[in-house]
């Protein structure tokens, strides 16, 4: 009787203590984590501008990788990147050129293959250190070397003695010359006249060595730079918080006191946090089941930013894949797509496309139709190369909405001229994979997969995707098109100073493009940015064409 | 006993080491490309080429697994490419969030499932244990993603009770948690029930009742105490269960935990992350059932662990 009972006290203390346990563990939750009240208190404090500050709050559902300008190569990380660094050159509010960290813009040789940088002087990083040409330097060599993993160094595989340096043949890269203290030069293998593009780029963004070199790989984590922000606290998978560059060399921005980014936020809870005034701006687009709503409510008027965005998202026709060699079926594709079912499907976020160029790229075709809407055609010209009774097929298409309902819809225009077409839908991962394997797949959606600008100019919508060398494994044609006598041209064309006789080949190249129909460019995209009517700025300070947020140049009523 | 733990713990140390050979294989034989996934579409052929050479990725398979459990034999779980922070640092920091979680679901399972079901025994066959039924059923059907979001509509949105996401103090606990938590009260409700049951039929219950003890007196000290036997073990299985349970949950609260973390790798293609967590996630779920069997014989004089 006594064994039992002591048994049975034992069993007692031992869910009672369970028990307890878990209370406590539920209800002292918070001190598990290492997040605990700081964070939390510095964004409410903020938020209710305490201290007569002005917070700007976004909120992402992915979370941010890195701040090291050398790696993130995202649309999440590079506004943000642009908060802490500079390059020394920028952008005006559209596509043109303008001096960062440099005074002025760069001197150029006639045949575009030396670059002279000169210096802003009395810049300082964030550390307190006046910035110089050997912080350039290190910082072009840093992306260079292999041992960075830098997903840009191919930007500046141009300079002389790039090649050498990583293939460790040489110690350092014989073309970046530093002259003085404020002045560097570029000497380039072969003319480029978009290197000073290439030198306005995140993989640009001018980083001091010493910091590089405390932080090791956590630099990402404790960014340094020049830049209008300062990276204050970053609690990973929660939120980082950015506070303003006292010191910044531009005056009169930025206007914020503090930038918040909360990340982790699906679209669908962030709208409610911004119709709730938790945040000021979603990161991400609005969820296409709720943009019908937000946009017919007049009180979400002056909460809507709409910007055009240097995107083209277009089916990629596999010319190496039967019956997509003869390009008569493949101008037939270009006939059979209902284009303006896409946008209605797409909540008006986007514009019909007729070419490969977005309007904002220079070089964009204004005088060019394209190819019609004609499903009679289309058939007519099956019928011409020899598919009378059409034939099946397949495209493969990312797996987010909405992406399968615009491939659905394909599905029904090509059904009409007798065309049957299989979805596939994929993750991103094997869609890229599939498209970049040589015969693998015979059509390609790009939408949620398009290629977005690097650089305003109409190279970097040829080479990276149209040119010979990306019709290679694991390269982004996926037209897998080359044709040897356009891309002569296009290389001849990067070295062109001439700007509108250069402008004037592009045209010509991508007219012939079109006439070989490699693409069914369908749609431009659109931004349609929800954002609090506190926040304020121009429409290219939400949604610059190269930086996306302008966050510096943001403010709030 | 002792010979028992040890035999558990070498089947544990092989399970763990085939889900890692498995998975290995398994993100290698995928058609996606690590290194063009780390380097983004626009990276160029030749820079992706680099990538994969540093990252080693260009090895045979078993080379690189044979370097793989090298590291990890030295406590080195690798560096993520996408969060770019080692994978160790990555999931400590998150554990936390999502161990808090799993509690706070189990203790709302508890909460809530065990009274609704001692109540629905103690009156079965009434309108009580239909209601308790349905309450059941309804948690059980409820998905999560779904439940989570109306949650955050109702009681953060429109009555502005809670926050609306993110992780912080209580407040910022409770709707994931009954989130997480809800679906289980069903189970644990019929559990309650049914043991319930089983022990009011029993002789010492009749006994104390013959006794002439007071009615509530002999559910508190021989009913429910008796009855929670299979509950306790129902709450430890909980535990591994709810390490994949509560992703969803992660997911729409915007909780910082290791469910959100994984799938963001996966969606990634971030080797050493995914084989981070899944690892990680093996050890904690293989663990866990060791323990619950050691405190279901530690309970129940009647289980015995035989080696």
């Amino acid at each position: 009787m006594a064994e039992v009972a002591r048994r049975n006290g034992l069993k007692w203390l031992l869910a009672a203590l369970s028990l307890a346990a878990l209370v406590l563990t539920a209800c002292g939750g918070s001190s598990l984590g290492p997040a605990s009240e700081t964070g939390q208190a510095s964004e409410s404090g903020a938020g209710g501008g305490a201290a007569g500050g002005k917070t700007m709050t976004i909120a992402y559902k992915d979370d941010l990788a890195t701040l090291d300008p050398a790696i993130g190569y995202d649309w999440t990380n590079w506004p943000a990147e642009k908060m802490v660094f500079d390059a020394l050159l920028d952008y005006d509010d559209t596509t043109n050129l303008v001096p960062g960290l440099a005074e002025s813009m760069p001197e150029v040789s006639p045949d575009a293959t030396t670059w002279t940088f000169h210096l802003r002087k009395g810049v300082k990083f964030q550390n307190g250190r006046e910035v110089t040409a050997d912080d350039v330097a290190y910082t072009i060599t840093r992306v260079l070397d292999p041992k960075t993993k830098s997903p840009g160094s191919g930007f500046y595989t141009g300079i002389e003695g790039a090649q050498d340096f990583i293939d460790g043949k040489a110690s350092s890269v014989s073309g970046i010359q530093v002259l003085d203290k404020y002045t560097i030069r570029f000497k380039l293998s072969s003319p480029d006249v978009t290197f000073g593009n290439k030198m306005a780029l995140n993989f640009a963004f001018v980083v001091p060595k010493e910091e590089v070199q405390k932080w090791g790989d956590d630099f990402g984590h404790h960014p340094v730079g020049t830049g209008p922000f300062i990276l204050k606290e970053w609690t990973p998978g929660q939120r980082l918080v950015f506070e303003k560059n006292p010191n910044y060399f531009k005056p009169g921005v930025p206007k914020l006191d503090q930038v918040v980014i909360r990340v982790g936020v699906e679209p669908s809870v962030a709208l409610l946090q911004l119709e709730k005034g938790e945040i000021d701006m979603m990161g991400d687009p609005i969820p296409t089941a709720e943009l019908a709503r937000v946009l017919n409510d007049p009180a979400w008027k002056d909460r809507i930013t709409r910007a055009p965005q240097v995107s083209t998202i277009y089916i990629a026709i596999n010319t190496r894949v039967k019956p997509f060699t003869d390009v008569r079926v493949r101008q037939a594709l270009n006939m059979a797509i209902d284009k303006e079912r896409i946008i209605k499907l797409l909540g008006g976020q986007g514009t019909v496309a007729n070419q490969i160029l977005p309007p904002l790229m220079p070089g964009y075709d204004k005088d060019y139709q394209g190819y019609p809407y004609d499903p009679e055609r289309a058939k007519q010209l099956l019928k011409e190369a020899g598919y009378p009774n059409g034939f099946e097929t397949t495209m493969e298409c990312l797996d987010v909405d909405p992406q399968p309902k615009l491939c659905e819809s394909f599905q029904q225009d090509l059904a009409k001229i007798g065309i049957k077409l299989n979805i596939k839908t994929l993750e991103a991962g094997t869609v890229i994979a599939d498209a970049g394997t040589e015969g693998k797949v015979p059509l390609v959606w790009s939408g949620g997969l398009a290629w977005i600008q690097d650089y305003p100019d109409p190279d970097d919508f040829y080479s990276p995707i149209l040119g010979c060398g990306s019709a290679v494994p694991g390269g982004w044609n996926w037209a897998w098109y080359c044709n040897k006598e356009i891309d002569a041209k296009a290389k001849q064309a990067v070295g062109m100073t001439d700007r509108e006789a250069r402008l004037q080949v592009y045209k010509e190249i991508f007219r012939k493009l079109m006439d070989e129909a490699v693409w069914v460019p369908v749609y431009n995209g659109q931004y349609i940015i929800a954002h609090s009517e506190k926040l304020v700025g121009g429409v290219d300070d939400f949604a610059h064409p190269e930086h996306t947020i302008r966050y510096e140049n943001l403010d709030k009523k | 006993m002792a010979t028992y733990l040890v035999r558990r713990l070498l089947m544990a140390l092989t399970v763990i080491a085939g889900i890692s050979v498995v998975t290995f294989a398994m993100i290698y034989f995928l058609p996606t490309d690590p290194a063009r996934m780390y380097a983004g579409p626009n990276a160029s052929v030749e820079a992706v080429a680099r990538i994969r050479h540093q990252m080693g990725l260009d090895q045979p398979l078993w080379v690189q697994y044979g370097r793989y459990v090298e590291r990890v034999l030295q406590g080195d779980l690798g560096y993520s490419y996408k969060l770019q922070m080692p994978v160790t640092q990555a999931i400590l920091s998150r554990l936390p969030y999502t161990l808090e979680l799993i509690f706070a679901a189990i203790f709302v399972e508890l909460a809530l499932g065990v009274p609704l079901g001692v109540l629905a025994a103690l009156r079965k066959n009434t309108w009580v244990d239909g209601l308790s039924t349905l309450a059941a059923l309804v948690g059980v059907s409820s998905p999560p993603f779904w439940l989570g979001l109306l949650f955050l509509y109702v009681f953060a949105f429109k009555l502005g009770w809670f926050p609306l996401g993110g992780a912080g103090g209580l407040s910022h606990l409770i709707l994931p948690a009954l989130t997480a938590g809800l679906g289980g009260v069903g189970w644990y409700a019929r559990m309650a029930r049914s043991s319930t049951l089983n022990v009011l039929d029993a002789d010492y219950v009749r006994t104390a009742r013959a006794k002439g003890l007071p009615g509530w007196i002999v559910v508190v000290r021989h009913v429910v105490r008796n009855a929670l036997n299979p509950i306790v073990t129902m709450a430890g299985q909980d535990i591994p269960w709810f390490v994949g349970g509560v992703v969803v949950v992660e997911m729409v609260f915007g909780w910082p935990g290791i469910g959100r973390m994984a799938v963001e790798a996966i969606l990634m293609d971030d080797v050493p992350l995914i084989m981070g967590t899944v690892t990680f996630t093996a050890v904690l779920v293989v663990l866990s059932s060791i323990l619950v069997d050691v405190v279901q014989a530690l309970l129940d004089p009647r289980i015995r662990l035989n080696a």
